[in-house]
C-alpha cells in the first residue's frame, strides 16, 4: 500500500489489437495504471472488458492468442532498471516469466499437465530457472507445498493432477507460481471455477503469501465480492477501456463513474435481506425501481410439488462386460415441497446433487425410488408417453448454459413455437401471436424471432430459454443455475424478469444455484444440499438468519461479502474435500432423519458424513 | 435464389467451379465425344509425350490420354458418387439410431459395424465384388458397403454427443417425439460431420474403384476410368510419367475441389457462418 515508492509495474496507454476478418479489432485501448510492490490491484469487469487481455499483455502471452501490442509502454522494474515489457525480446521474456512474474489461471483442471506428477511439474521450472539439482528441487517443492498448506505434501509429490481435488490443484498451481519467488503474481480468475468454501481458502492463501513475501498481486476477476475482500486498489474496465481506478474503500463507498455504480448496484450482498419476509428485485441503476416482486410465502396447505424420499443413483460401469460395479448416490432420501407461486432454492457446492435432484423431478434422470407428486399427479407412475404429454406440460426447465440450450440450427421463433404446437396451446395463426407475446413478456424485440441463437448475447439467449419454458403456461419451472453463466448486470436483469413473471403468472420455481447471495434475494424457501442429502430446509429467513446445520454455517461463512470494510476471509485450515458419493452395490445408506427446529424448518440429524467439527 | 455467403468466398467459388466442371465433363463428354476415341490405338505413338496430335500424350497402347481422362470421368465420378450416397443412405440412419437410442441397440449395431471395420475396406469391397460378379452396379454396391461402417461410426459418435446437449433435452421437454427430436434437432447438428466425411469418402471411392479395376473386378478394359488409368501407368512411370500424372491430376483436382465445395456447403448450412444480420 506504500504508493510513494517507484511502482513495480506501470502500464501506460496500453493498446492491444486482435486480427479480425475485417481488419484489426481493438481488445484494449488507452489503459494506464500502476502496481506498487506489495500491493494487490484488482482488475474487475464483465466479459469482453479486456481485463484478461491486459494481464496477458503483461506476460506477453497475448501474442499466442492472436493479439498484438500496438501501443503503450509496460514498464517493469528489473534489477533497479526500468524495462519496457512491450519491447522485450522473447529470451528476456522467458526469463521474466515464472521468475519475476508468476501466473495462475482460472481452470486448475487444465492448467496442470495430466501426464506428469506434481513433483515433475514443480521441479522442472526450478531446475531450469534456478539450476537446482534433482534433490534440491524436490526439497524446494516440498517447502513450497508446505507454504501453500497442502496436507501430506510428501504424498502429493508422487500424485498426478487427477488424483487431487480442484482446490488442491489450485494450491499446486499457486505453489508453482511461487517457486521462483516472483515479485508479481498475476491471478486470472483463480477461484471462479471453485466452490465457495474452497474459494475462501484460496483467497486467504493468496492474501497471506502476499503479506509474507511482499510480492505484488494483479488479481483479475468479475466478482465484486472477491474484489472487496482482496484489493488494495481497484481498476474497473469496460469494453477494453479503463473506467475508473482508485483505492478499494473509495470505489465501493463513492464510485465516480456511472458504470461502476451500475456494476456495484447489481451485486447482491449476502445479509442485506435480513428481516425481510419476501423476495425483492435486484437493484438496477437507471431503471424504474418499481418492478413487481413475488408476495411473501404463507403457509401452504396445498403444495404444488411434493417430493418424498427421492433417491437417484447412477450406475458406475466397469469390467469386461460393462457391468454395474458401484453406484453414485447423487440424490439420497430427499423430501421437500414447493407452494404455488413460490420459489424453493436448492443450494450447495458442486457434486452435492442439486442438479440431479432437479433433473429427477422432470425424470430427465430416472429416480431410483421415492415419490414425486405434482398437483397430486404421481410423476413416477406416468408412462414415457404420459410423461411427455402431461408432466412436461406442467413442468419446464431452464438450463445453465445459454449457449448450449438452444439449437444453433433453428430460428428462435420455431424453438419457442415447438412446445406451443406440440401441446396444442394454440394452433394455426395463434402460434405466431403467442410466440410474439412471449417475446414481449421476456422483453425481447419481436425482430429477434427470426434470428438464430448465435446472433444473441448470453442474457438474451437465456430470455429466449425462459420464453420457451413459459410457452406452455407451466406451473413449475426448474431453473438449473439459470443465471450463473451471465455477467452480473445481465444476471440482475434476468432475475428481476423471473421474479416479475412469478408475481404476475403465479409460476413456482425450483431455483438451483451455488450463489448464496442470489438465493437470498429470490427464494421464499431454501434447501441446503450436501453429498446428496438435504441437510437443512426452511424459509429464507430461517436458513440465512438462524442456520442450524454445521454445513449450512460453514457455507454461509465462506461467502465473500461485497464490502471492503468487512473483510471476513481468513485462512481457517478446515481442509475438507467433499467425500466421494460412490458406494458399493450392497451399500444401504441410513434414512434421512430430521429435527424440526421451528414450523417448516428441518435440520438433518447427524453431520451427513461431514466429519467431526 | 440468393447465393449463400459461403459460396461467395474464394474457396467456395473455386470449389463450386471445380465440382461443376467435373460434373459437366462426366455428363457431357460421353455425349460429345465418340466412345471409341478413348479406345482407339495408335501403335506408332505408344507412350508419346504431349504433342499437338495428343495434347496430353498417349498410354502404352497409343490411346489418347485427353480423351481417356475425359471419358473416364463418367465412370469414376458415377461410381464414387453412387457408392458414397449408398453408404450415407445405410450409414446415416444406422449411426443416428445407434447414437440416439444407445444401450443395447447401440451395442448390437456397433459390434456389427466393428466386424465390418475389422476387414480392410478394399479387401471387403474386393470380396463383395468377387461374390457378386464384376460389373458397374456391383462395384458401386461393393464400395458402398465397404465405406458404410466408417460413416456409421462417425455419425454415431456425433449423434451421441448431440443427443446429450441441453438443447436436445430442452426440445424433449418441449413435447417433441423421438422422430422430431432426431430429424429436427439431432440431424442438422451432425450434418457438418456427415458432409466432411462424405467429401473425404468420395476421394477414397475414386481410388477404391481404381483398386478394384486393377484386380479385374471394377471397370473392365478397354473402357476408361481414372483409377484404371493410374493403375495401368505404374510400369511406365520412369519412361512416360504423364500416363500417371494426367489421371492423377484429375483425381487430385476433383478431390481438392470436393473438399473446398464440402467446406463451403457446411458453412452455407450453418447459420453461424452465414454472416447475415
Amino acid at each position: 500500500m506504500a504508493t510513494d515508492q517507484t511502482p513495480l509495474v506501470s502500464i501506460d496507454k496500453l493498446r492491444v489489437e486482435f486480427r479480425g476478418e475485417d481488419g484489426p479489432i481493438v481488445g484494449v485501448e488507452d489503459v494506464s495504471f500502476t502496481i506498487a510492490p506489495g500491493e494487490t490491484v484488482c482488475v474487475v469487469g464483465e466479459s469482453g472488458s479486456g481485463k484478461s487481455v491486459t494481464s496477458l499483455s503483461l506476460m506477453r502471452l497475448v501474442e499466442f492468442g492472436g493479439g498484438k501490442i500496438t501501443g503503450g509502454r509496460l514498464s517493469f522494474s528489473l534489477n533497479g532498471k526500468q524495462i519496457d515489457l512491450a519491447q522485450t525480446g522473447s529470451e528476456t521474456m522467458q526469463a521474466i516469466r515464472g521468475d519475476e512474474i508468476g501466473m495462475i489461471f482460472q481452470e486448475p483442471m487444465t492448467s496442470l499437465n495430466p501426464v506428469f506428477t506434481v513433483e515433475r511439474q514443480m521441479t522442472d521450472g526450478l531446475r531450469v530457472h534456478r539450476g537446482m539439482s534433482r534433490s534440491q528441487a524436490r526439497e524446494r517443492a516440498l517447502e513450497l507445498l508446505r507454504q501453500v498448506r497442502i496436507p501430506e505434501p510428501e504424498r502429493r509429490l508422487g500424485q498426478y493432477p487427477h488424483e487431487l481435488s480442484g482446490g488442491m490443484r489450485q494450491r499446486v498451481m499457486i505453489a508453482m507460481a511461487m517457486a521462483c519467488e516472483p515479485r508479481l503474481l498475476i491471478a486470472d480468475e483463480p477461484t471462479t471455477a471453485l466452490d465457495v468454501t474452497i474459494q475462501a481458502e484460496i483467497l486467504a492463501l493468496i492474501d497471506r503469501l502476499k503479506r509474507d513475501t511482499g510480492m505484488a498481486v494483479l488479481f483479475i476477476t468479475h466478482d465484486m465480492a472477491v474484489v472487496a475482500q482482496m484489493a488494495d486498489r481497484v481498476v474497473v474496465m469496460y469494453r477494453g477501456r479503463l473506467v475508473e481506478e482508485g483505492p478499494v474503500e473509495r470505489i465501493f463507498a463513492a464510485p465516480q463513474e456511472a458504470y461502476t455504480r451500475k456494476l456495484l448496484a447489481a451485486v447482491p450482498r449476502l445479509g442485506e435481506m435480513r428481516g425481510k419476509p419476501a423476495p425483492e428485485p435486484m437493484r438496477l441503476v437507471g431503471e424504474e425501481p418499481a418492478r413487481a416482486a413475488p408476495p411473501p410465502a404463507d403457509a401452504v396447505p396445498d403444495p404444488l410439488l411434493q417430493v418424498s424420499n427421492l433417491t437417484t443413483r447412477y450406475p458406475v460401469k466397469g469390467g469386461l462386460f460393462r457391468r454395474t460395479v458401484a453406484n453414485v448416490h447423487a440424490v439420497e432420501d430427499v423430501s421437500f415441497e414447493i407452494g404455488r407461486g413460490q420459489t424453493l432454492a436448492l443450494v450447495g457446492e458442486s457434486g452435492c446433487g442439486k442438479s440431479s435432484c432437479g433433473r429427477s423431478i422432470l425424470r430427465l434422470s430416472e429416480p431410483t425410488s421415492g415419490e414425486i407428486l405434482l398437483d397430486r399427479t404421481d410423476i413416477r407412475a406416468l408412462s414415457a408417453r404420459d410423461l411427455r404429454r402431461r408432466a412436461w406440460r406442467d413442468m419446464q426447465m431452464v438450463f445453465q448454459d445459454p449457449f448450449a440450450s438452444l439449437n444453433p440450427y433453428m430460428r428462435l421463433r420455431d424453438q419457442v413455437a415447438e412446445p406451443i404446437r406440440n401441446y396444442r396451446i394454440e394452433t394455426g395463426g395463434g402460434v405466431e401471436d403467442r410466440v410474439a407475446d412471449l417475446f414481449d413478456r421476456v422483453e425481447l424485440p419481436r425482430a429477434f424471432m427470426s434470428r438464430f441463437p448465435h446472433e444473441l448475447s448470453g442474457g438474451q439467449r437465456q430470455r429466449v430459454a425462459i420464453a420457451r419454458a413459459l410457452a406452455v403456461n407451466p406451473k413449475l419451472i426448474i431453473a438449473d443455475e439459470a443465471v450463473s453463466a451471465l455477467d452480473v448486470s445481465v444476471q440482475a436483469q434476468v432475475l428481476n424478469l423471473m421474479m416479475e413473471l412469478q408475481a404476475e403468472l403465479g409460476v413456482s420455481y425450483l431455483f438451483i444455484s451455488h450463489d448464496m447471495a442470489v438465493v437470498e434475494r429470490v427464494a421464499h424457501r431454501v434447501g441446503v444440499m450436501y453429498l446428496g442429502r438435504l441437510v437443512e430446509i426452511g424459509t429464507r429467513q430461517q436458513v440465512f438468519e438462524n442456520p442450524q446445520h454445521s454445513y449450512t454455517k460453514s457455507l454461509l461463512s465462506a461467502v465473500p461479502v461485497a464490502d471492503p470494510t468487512q473483510r471476513t476471509i481468513r485462512e481457517d485450515l478446515k481442509f475438507r474435500p467433499i467425500p466421494s458419493p460412490v458406494f458399493p452395490l450392497d451399500h444401504t445408506p441410513a434414512p434421512s432423519v430430521y429435527d424440526a427446529i421451528a414450523p417448516g424448518h428441518r435440520v438433518l440429524r447427524g453431520d451427513a458424513g461431514l466429519g467431526a467439527d | 435464389m440468393k447465393v449463400p455467403a459461403a459460396f461467395r468466398s474464394a474457396k467456395g467459388i473455386v470449389g463450386a467451379l471445380v465440382v461443376l466442371t467435373v460434373l459437366a465433363v462426366a455428363i457431357l463428354a460421353p455425349l460429345l465425344i465418340p466412345a471409341d476415341w478413348a479406345t482407339r490405338m495408335d501403335m506408332r505413338a505408344r507412350l508419346a509425350p504431349p504433342s499437338w496430335a495428343h495434347p496430353l500424350g498417349t498410354d502404352q497402347l497409343g490411346r489418347d490420354l485427353l480423351f481417356r481422362v475425359l471419358l473416364g470421368a463418367q465412370t469414376s465420378i458415377f461410381i464414387a458418387v453412387a457408392a458414397v450416397m449408398m453408404s450415407i443412405v445405410i450409414g446415416l440412419p444406422l449411426g443416428l439410431i445407434s447414437g440416439y437410442v444407445g444401450r443395447t441397440t447401440d451395442n448390437v449395431l456397433m459390434r456389427l459395424v466393428d466386424t465390418l471395420l475389422s476387414f480392410p475396406a478394399l479387401l471387403l469391397a474386393l470380396t463383395i465384388s468377387a461374390v457378386l460378379g464384376p460389373n458397374l452396379q456391383n462395384t458401386i454396391i461393393a464400395i458402398g458397403i465397404a465405406f458404410t461402417p466408417f460413416l456409421a461410426r462417425i455419425i454415431r459418435g456425433e449423434a451421441l454427443r448431440v443427443a446429450q446437449m441441453p438443447y436436445v433435452e430442452a426440445a424433449r421437454t418441449a413435447g417433441n417425439s423421438d422422430w422430431r427430436l432426431i430429424t429436427l434437432h439431432v440431424l442438422p447438428n451432425i450434418m457438418p460431420a456427415v458432409i466432411v466425411q462424405a467429401t473425404i469418402s468420395l476421394a477414397f471411392a475414386i481410388l477404391a474403384e481404381a483398386g478394384l479395376s486393377f484386380l479385374g473386378l471394377g471397370t473392365q478394359p478397354p473402357d476408361a476410368s481414372w483409377g484404371l488409368m493410374i493403375q495401368a501407368s505404374r510400369d511406365y512411370l520412369d519412361r512416360a510419367p504423364w500416363t500417371a500424372l494426367v489421371p492423377g491430376a484429375a483425381v487430385a483436382m476433383t478431390v481438392l475441389g470436393l473438399n473446398m465445395f464440402g467446406d463451403a456447403l457446411r458453412d452455407a448450412l450453418d447459420p453461424r457462418a452465414r454472416g447475415e444480420a
